[in-house]
């Protein structure tokens, strides 16, 4: 009896010592593994936030640091006609663009998810529009967009389904739906492919059953594809919506804001304001605006992924 | 005789289940070829050529001569007659763009070392030493991906004219780690997860430092990780514009995005044929690269989402 609690006694104790061996040196050790990244987050991102905060509150411009003015220029900013018509368009393009997106996206998926012959050529050649830099790809669409020498007013004319050329980006009702469909064809594949990696791993039995239980078509969607999917697509169209909403090279490369301040962004705003117009403070004001904007957005994901749990019975 | 066609239909319905393409399909077999074709194949056809119509337009554009690019009576827009390489001679020759090619590969080769460097690192540290609020840090890290550029340029451009940085590679090569090094933390965390503590604690037993442990263990088993991180940020940098737009002003140091739209757009007439080449040219290092490496770039887009 004596031996073997004896021999049984160390075995324990091995592991023990080295975890508390370990535990005398593991924040030291955390802390000196964090620092690299800790030392460049904390000065280049954590810092030019609440930098960018406080701009907002002085009168700084290009060249001159301001002094502090209060909310000088969240007062001017509220009477400014042009900033309230940007916060409208940032709204009505990250919402009109995100239905899109999230609809085309989710079509896409959904086909992609049918047992196709080169699955993953389709899949390789539909996230192009998402590898190509942006600013490059909307070029393409400013000469498809050009005013002149338009293809698609070429082809619908061809077609005869229109009698004049369109004014793709000249009108303001048209500048916002070209904007707008560049956004949607370049987000579509992140949406589509993020969405097909969750569909994927949905059991096919689940359908299978649901057959057997009479369930339609759209049923298996609406009761099996749907509900299963939730988390992934609040977490992709969180994303989604993010990056939608703070967009900026579309706009900088298609209208620059025009015409008469139709397509302006809250970020394009910011820039015109605070680089090219030298207002930093002004431009930094217009930037912390839409942090409440993003705060929601984040905590819509937050709210998304603690769904996750009681649908997957709490084994998450 | 009902026993019989009972048993022959169970041995068709096993017959069918152990037939693995039926099996890979789901119940894809019980679609028909014309169903298939209508709610399949044409609107995957549609999606395909709305997708990629911009890049052919922005191919064949590169190498139409100037009179056939505006003249669409005579000729058709679609096709190109006497294509040439007018645009690409001018672009590489007679441009800074080579010069900008070569900015935009030195920073994002730069940034991506040190933001993989760095998160190699703090993903260890959070997922296996597992200090004292390693999962608050590992939150934070998230958030940190969340803070867009478009609201950090303006006080960054304040920091980096302070610092002396202003026009120079060093302000992009030290602002892209702030998007870069959380998502890659994040990604790299994912990964160091699926690593089975086994082998660490056999490596401690055996004497092993943490440092060895990292470079001889976790980071051999990580390399497909490490790939999908280093191919995504490498594209993120590349595809960068605020900050390049901001902090940079002098031509020789523009990067291929900003170059081609704020130095070939010079006049009121548009030089489209060298506007599309440049765009060609400077999306097809990422397009190549991502051709190779495609499975790391969408399980580290997915990757991002899923955790």
């Amino acid at each position: 009896m004596a031996v073997s609690s004896a021999a049984v006694q160390p075995r324990p104790s091995i592991p023990s010592r080295i975890l508390s061996l370990l535990a005398d040196s593991r924040n030291a050790l955390g802390f000196g593994f964090m620092l690299p990244a800790a030392a460049l987050l904390l000065v280049f991102l954590t810092y030019p936030l609440g930098l960018g905060i406080w701009l907002g509150f002085t009168d700084a411009r290009i060249g001159r640091p301001g002094i502090f003015i209060g909310i000088e220029n969240y007062q001017y900013l509220s009477d400014d006609a042009v900033f309230w018509l940007s916060v409208f368009n940032t709204l009505l393009y990250t919402i009109s663009a995100s239905i899109l997106k999230f609809a085309l996206g989710l079509w896409l998926a959904l086909i992609l998810n049918q047992n196709l012959p080169i699955k993953s050529f389709f899949r390789a050649i539909i996230l192009l529009p998402f590898v190509v830099p942006t600013v490059l790809s909307a070029i393409a669409f400013w000469w498809i967009y050009d005013s002149q020498f338009s293809i698609l007013s070429w082809a619908l004319m061809e077609m005869g389904l229109i009698d004049n050329r369109i004014n793709f980006l000249g009108d303001p009702e048209n500048a916002r739906a070209s904007v707008i469909a560049a956004n949607v064809w370049r987000g579509i594949p992140f949406v589509a492919i993020t969405l097909l990696a969750g569909l994927q791993t949905i059991p096919q039995s689940l359908y299978e059953a649901a057959t057997l239980d009479g369930a339609s078509r759209s049923q298996l969607f609406r009761f099996v594809t749907l509900p299963l999917l939730t988390p992934i697509i609040a977490i992709t169209m969180t994303f989604s919506v993010l990056f939608t909403f703070t967009d900026f090279q579309l706009i900088y490369v298609l209208t620059r804001g025009g015409p008469v301040n139709a397509t302006h962004l809250m970020a394009t705003l910011s820039f015109q304001r605070g680089i090219s117009g030298g207002q930093l403070g002004e431009g930094a004001a217009i930037a912390v605006a839409m942090i409440p904007f993003l705060l929601a957005a984040i905590l819509f994901s937050y709210f998304g992924l603690q769904r996750r749990k009681w649908q997957q019975g709490g084994g998450d | 005789m009902a026993e019989i066609k009972r048993a022959e239909i169970k041995s068709a319905a096993i017959k069918k289940t152990k037939r693995p393409e039926l099996d890979e399909g789901g119940m894809g077999y019980l679609q028909s070829l014309p169903r298939r074709v209508v709610t399949v194949y044409l609107p995957l056809l549609v999606f395909v050529i709305v997708l990629l119509f911009p890049f052919y337009w922005m191919t064949i554009t590169a190498i139409k001569p100037n009179h056939e690019m505006t003249d669409y009576a005579n000729f058709n827009p679609f096709w190109v007659v006497h294509p040439t390489f007018e645009h690409i001679r001018y672009l590489l020759f007679d441009t800074s763009y080579p010069g900008w090619l070569l900015n935009t590969i030195i920073i994002s080769t730069a940034a991506t070392f040190l933001s993989l460097l760095a998160a190699v690192f703090a993903a260890y540290a959070i997922e296996r030493l597992r200090f004292s609020g390693a999962r608050h840090v590992g939150l934070t890290i998230f958030l940190a991906y969340l803070v867009p550029p478009s609201i950090l340029f303006i006080p960054l451009s304040v920091m980096v004219f302070n610092l002396g940085l202003y026009d120079t590679p060093f302000a992009l090569i030290l602002t892209y780690p702030t998007f870069l090094i959380p998502f890659c933390t994040w990604l790299l965390m994912g990964y160091f997860r699926s690593i089975p503590f086994e082998l660490e604690e056999c490596a401690l037993i055996d004497g092993a430092s943490r440092w060895q442990i990292l470079t001889k263990i976790v980071l051999p088993l990580s390399v497909p990780g490490l790939i999908s991180a280093g191919i995504f940020a490498f594209t993120l940098s590349w595809n960068e514009f605020i900050y390049a737009l901001t902090f940079i002003q002098s031509s020789e140091n523009k990067t291929v995005p900003v170059g081609v739209l704020t130095e070939l757009v010079r006049s009121d007439v548009y030089e489209w044929g060298a506007l599309m080449a440049g765009a060609l040219i400077g999306s097809l290092p990422v397009v190549v690269l991502y051709s190779f490496f495609v499975e790391h770039y969408v399980s580290s887009m997915t990757g991002a989402v899923k955790e």
